[in-house]
C-alpha cells in the first residue's frame, strides 16, 4: 500500500474508533449518569436505569464489536488486504522447522 | 498443526466444531441423567458430587495429554492456530473466574444496582480491547505484553518492569481462583479445604505443564461449556418455580417488581434497585487486619472504623469504579495475550467479538440470578418463625423454621460454619430481611439448596464453579511463567538461552508459582479477594496508558513510558492505601476500589508531559508504529524473533 493510502485507511479506522467510542460511552456512563430518572420508567417489569445497566449496556457493547470487526473487515478487503497472515506465518515457521532440522 | 493451510484449517474448524458439540450434548444428557436418578432411585449426594468431579477432571487430564507440546510457539501462543470462535470460548472462560461465576451475582444479590459497575465494567473494557488493542497485539506478533512495551519503549528496564507488574497482578488474581477452588471442594463437596486446595492445583498444574497455552486454551473451551451450562440451569429452574417462565433473562422484570413490593412492605432500608447507595467504609480493612493478625500473630493496629454517607446518591464512585474496571479488563496480560493465539488481524477482531459474546451470555445471566435469589429470600425466608438448634458441628445458631415445622437445614448448616448469621435484633422471634446477613460468595453456590432443587443442580453448579476457577488459574501460570522464563530470563538476562532452556524454565516457573500459591491460598486471607479488585486499579493505571499511548501516539518514548508507569502506581497506591484504612480520605466520594482513575490521570500526564520534554523515540521505534498501525506486511522485528528461535 502507498504511503498516502495508509494514512488514509489510519483515518478512516480512526473516525470509526472516536464514533464507536462515544456510543459506548453513552450507553454505559450516560445511562448510569441519569439511571435514577430513567428507573421511573418501566418496560415488562424492568425500571429502565437498572436495565441499561443489567441489559442494555451489555447488547450493545456487543453489537459494538461486533460492527467495528465487520466494518473494517470489510474495509480491508477494499483495501485489497487479503487474510493472508496465516500463511506468511506458516511459512516462517516452516523455515523455523527447516533450520531445527 | 500450526503449519497448516487455509483449507485444512476450515477442515479443522469443523472437526471442532464437531467434537466440541457432541461434547456438550454428551454434558447435558449426562446431566438429565443424573437428575432423573436422583428423583427416581435416589442417587446419594456423595455418588452425583464424584460422578461431576471425576469425569471433569479426567476431561481435562484427557485434553492436557492429547495437545501436549515441545514447540516454544505452542506452548506459549498455542501456535498462532486458534479459529476466532474457539479463541472466543477460551478467553472467555479464561476471563470468566471464581470472581465472575462465585462472586458477582452474590454482590448485586447484596448491593442490587450499585453492582452494575462490575456487570458493564466487565464486559464494557471488551469494547476498548476490540477497537484500541487486539488488532496490533496481533500485528506486533511476538509472545508477551512486556515484549510489546520493551519493543515499542526501546527498552529492557521498561520491559521489566512491565513484567513485574504483569507478575504482581497474575499472582493475586491466581491466588483467589484457588481459594475459590478450595471454597468449592469444601462447601459443596465436604472435602477439606487444604485438600481441595492442592487437588485443584493439581488439576491447573497437569494442563498448563504439559502443554503450555496449547493444552490451557483446548481445556478451557470444555471449561467454557461446562461453566456456562451450570450457570445458566439453575436461574431456569428458579424462573419456572417463581415466575412460571422458562426464560430468566427475560421474565425477571417481574421478580424485580415483586421485590420492589416486598421491600416497601417489609420497609428495607437499601432498596434493590435504587441507584448510588453504597456508603463508604473501612469495615474489610478492619476485618481483614484483624484476621492476618489471628493468623500470623502480629500486632498491627486496626483503625477505628467510619461509615461515610456524604456522597450517598452521587454518581461518581459508581462511574470511577465502571471505568477502572473497564480500563483494567483491557490492561490485564492474561486477556491481551489471547490476541497472539489467533491466526491473523481479521480474525483477532472476530475473536474478540466471540469473546464478549460468550461473556455476554454469563453476564446478563447474573442479575437474574441474584434476583431471583433475593425474591426467594424476601418472600420465602423473610418471615420465618425463629428457634435455637445444635448444628452438626456442635454450634448452637439461631435458625429459621420452614413450612414443614422444622427448622431449615441450609439456615442451621450455613450458620453453624459461619457463613450466615441470624440476629433477632428486635427479638420478636420472626426473621427480618435487616437480620439476615450472608456471604456474598455463596449465593451462587447455596441458591439451588435455598430454592428447594435437586442435589445435582447443585453439584453441576460446583463443577461450573471449578471449571471457572480452574480455567483462569492455567492461563495465568502461563503468563506468570512467561513473564519470568521469557521477559525475564530470556529477553534480559541471557539471550543466547536455547529454546529447550527456555522451555524448561517456563515449565519449572509454572510448578514454583503453583507452591507459592498453594501457600499464599492456604491462609485464605480475605486480603487476597481485595486484591483481586485491586488488581483492575493497578493495571487500569500502569499497563493500559502505556500500551494505549504505545499504539496511538507515535512521540510517546521511553523516559515518559517510564515516568508514567511508575507515577501511575505510586498515587493508585497512594490513594488506595489512604482511603482503605479511612473512608474520610476521599476525593468526590471514591472508593479505594476506584483508586486507579487517579492513577491513570497520573500516568497520561506524565507519560505525555515527560515524552514531550526529553527527545522523540528513534526513527526505528516511529516506523515500527507506522507499522502496527499498517494492516499490510509483517512487523520487521517480530520475523526477526521467530527466525531467532
Amino acid at each position: 500500500m502507498s504511503k498516502s493510502k495508509v494514512q488514509e485507511y489510519w483515518q478512516r479506522n480512526l473516525r470509526l474508533i472516536v464514533i464507536l467510542l462515544v456510543i459506548w460511552a453513552l450507553i454505559s456512563y450516560g445511562a448510569a449518569l441519569i439511571a435514577p430518572a430513567l428507573n421511573n420508567i418501566v418496560i415488562l417489569g424492568f425500571p429502565l436505569g437498572y436495565w441499561f445497566g443489567s441489559q442494555g449496556s451489555l447488547i450493545g457493547f456487543v453489537l459494538l464489536i461486533y460492527a467495528y470487526a465487520k466494518i473494517m473487515n470489510k474495509m480491508d478487503d477494499e483495501y485489497h488486504i487479503a487474510d493472508t497472515d496465516t500463511q506468511k506465518l506458516t511459512k516462517t515457521e516452516e523455515k523455523v522447522k527447516i533450520r531445527k532440522n | 498443526m500450526a503449519a497448516m493451510s487455509s483449507d485444512s484449517g476450515s477442515i479443522f474448524q469443523s472437526k471442532l466444531v464437531r467434537y466440541y458439540g457432541l461434547f456438550t450434548l454428551g454434558f447435558l444428557a449426562l446431566t438429565v441423567i443424573i437428575l432423573l436418578l436422583e428423583i427416581s432411585v435416589g442417587l446419594s449426594q456423595g455418588l452425583i458430587a464424584g460422578i461431576y468431579m471425576v469425569l471433569t477432571f479426567g476431561l481435562y487430564a484427557v485434553i492436557g495429554v492429547a495437545t501436549r507440546t515441545k514447540a516454544l510457539d505452542e506452548y506459549y501462543v498455542a501456535g498462532r492456530s486458534v479459529p476466532a470462535v474457539f479463541n472466543g470460548m477460551a478467553t472467555g472462560a479464561d476471563w470468566m473466574s471464581a470472581a465472575s461465576f462465585l462472586s458477582m451475582a452474590g454482590t448485586l444479590w447484596g448491593i442490587g444496582y450499585d453492582g452494575m459497575a462490575y456487570i458493564m465494567g466487565w464486559t464494557g473494557g471488551y469494547v476498548l480491547l476490540a477497537l484500541l488493542f487486539a488488532p496490533y497485539i496481533r500485528k506486533f506478533g511476538q509472545y508477551t505484553i512486556p515484549d510489546f512495551v520493551g519493543a515499542r519503549f526501546g527498552s529492557n528496564s521498561a520491559r521489566v518492569v512491565a513484567a513485574v507488574m504483569a507478575i504482581i497482578v497474575s499472582f493475586t488474581y491466581v491466588t483467589a481462583q484457588v481459594v475459590g477452588v478450595g471454597l468449592v471442594m469444601q462447601r459443596v463437596l465436604g472435602l477439606d479445604y487444604g485438600l481441595g486446595v492442592i487437588l485443584g492445583l493439581g488439576g491447573v498444574l497437569f494442563c498448563s505443564f504439559l502443554g503450555g497455552m496449547k493444552a490451557v486454551t483446548w481445556t478451557q473451551v470444555a471449561q467454557y461449556v461446562i461453566l456456562i451450562v451450570a450457570y445458566l440451569i439453575p436461574p431456569i429452574f428458579m424462573s419456572v418455580k417463581l415466575l412460571g417462565n422458562p426464560l430468566p433473562q427475560l421474565a425477571y422484570g417481574q421478580a424485580l417488581q415483586q421485590i420492589i413490593q416486598l421491600e416497601a412492605q417489609q420497609n428495607v432500608a437499601k432498596k434493590y434497585v435504587e441507584p448510588f447507595n453504597e456508603p463508604l467504609s473501612n469495615a474489610g480493612a478492619i476485618a481483614a487486619i484483624r484476621q492476618a493478625n489471628g493468623f500470623f500473630g502480629t500486632a498491627m493496629a486496626t483503625p477505628a472504623p467510619v461509615t461515610i454517607t456524604d456522597w450517598r446518591s452521587t454518581p461518581w464512585d459508581f462511574l470511577a469504579l465502571t471505568f477502572c474496571l473497564m480500563a483494567g479488563t483491557a490492561g490485564l496480560p492474561h486477556i491481551l495475550i489471547r490476541f497472539y493465539t489467533v491466526p491473523s488481524i481479521k480474525e483477532s477482531r472476530r475473536s474478540v467479538f466471540w469473546s464478549l459474546f460468550f461473556i455476554f451470555l454469563l453476564y446478563v445471566t447474573a442479575p437474574a440470578y441474584a434476583t431471583l435469589s433475593r425474591l426467594t429470600i424476601l418472600k420465602d425466608v423473610v418471615g420465618l418463625s425463629l428457634t435455637k438448634e445444635k448444628a452438626a458441628n456442635g454450634r448452637e445458631v439461631t435458625t429459621a423454621i420452614g413450612a414443614d415445622g422444622k427448622p431449615l437445614a441450609w439456615v442451621t448448616k450455613m450458620s453453624s460454619i459461619g457463613l450466615m448469621t441470624i440476629a433477632d435484633a428486635n427479638n420478636d422471634n420472626k426473621l427480618q430481611f435487616s437480620e439476615l446477613t450472608i456471604n456474598n460468595d455463596l449465593i451462587v453456590l447455596s441458591t439451588p439448596e435455598i430454592a428447594g432443587l435437586p442435589y445435582t443442580i447443585a453439584a453441576l453448579v460446583a463443577a461450573g464453579g471449578l471449571a471457572a476457577a480452574l480455567s483462569t488459574a492455567d492461563g495465568l501460570l502461563v503468563v506468570i511463567a512467561s513473564s519470568i522464563a521469557h521477559d525475564i530470563y530470556f529477553k534480559t538476562v541471557n539471550p543466547k538461552a536455547k529454546p529447550t532452556t527456555r522451555m524448561n524454565l517456563g515449565k519449572g516457573m509454572i510448578v514454583v508459582a503453583a507452591a507459592l500459591t498453594a501457600l499464599l491460598a492456604l491462609p485464605q486471607l480475605a486480603l487476597v479477594a481485595q486484591m483481586v479488585a485491586w488488581a483492575f486499579s493497578l493495571a487500569a493505571s500502569t499497563l493500559f496508558p502505556i500500551v494505549l499511548l504505545g499504539i496511538f501516539w507515535r512521540r510517546a518514548n521511553f523516559q515518559g513510558a517510564m515516568a508514567g508507569m511508575v507515577g501511575g502506581l505510586i498515587v493508585t497506591l497512594w490513594y488506595l492505601v489512604n482511603n482503605y484504612l479511612n473512608p474520610a480520605n476521599n476525593i468526590m466520594g471514591l472508593s479505594h476500589l476506584s483508586s486507579g482513575v487517579f492513577g491513570m490521570i497520573a500516568n497520561f500526564t506524565l507519560m505525555i508531559v515527560v515524552s514531550l520534554l526529553t527527545a522523540p523515540p528513534p526513527k526505528a521505534i516511529q516506523e515500527m508504529v507506522d507499522q502496527l498501525r499498517n494492516p499490510v506486511g509483517e512487523m520487521s522485528e517480530g520475523g526477526e524473533m521467530i527466525h531467532g528461535h
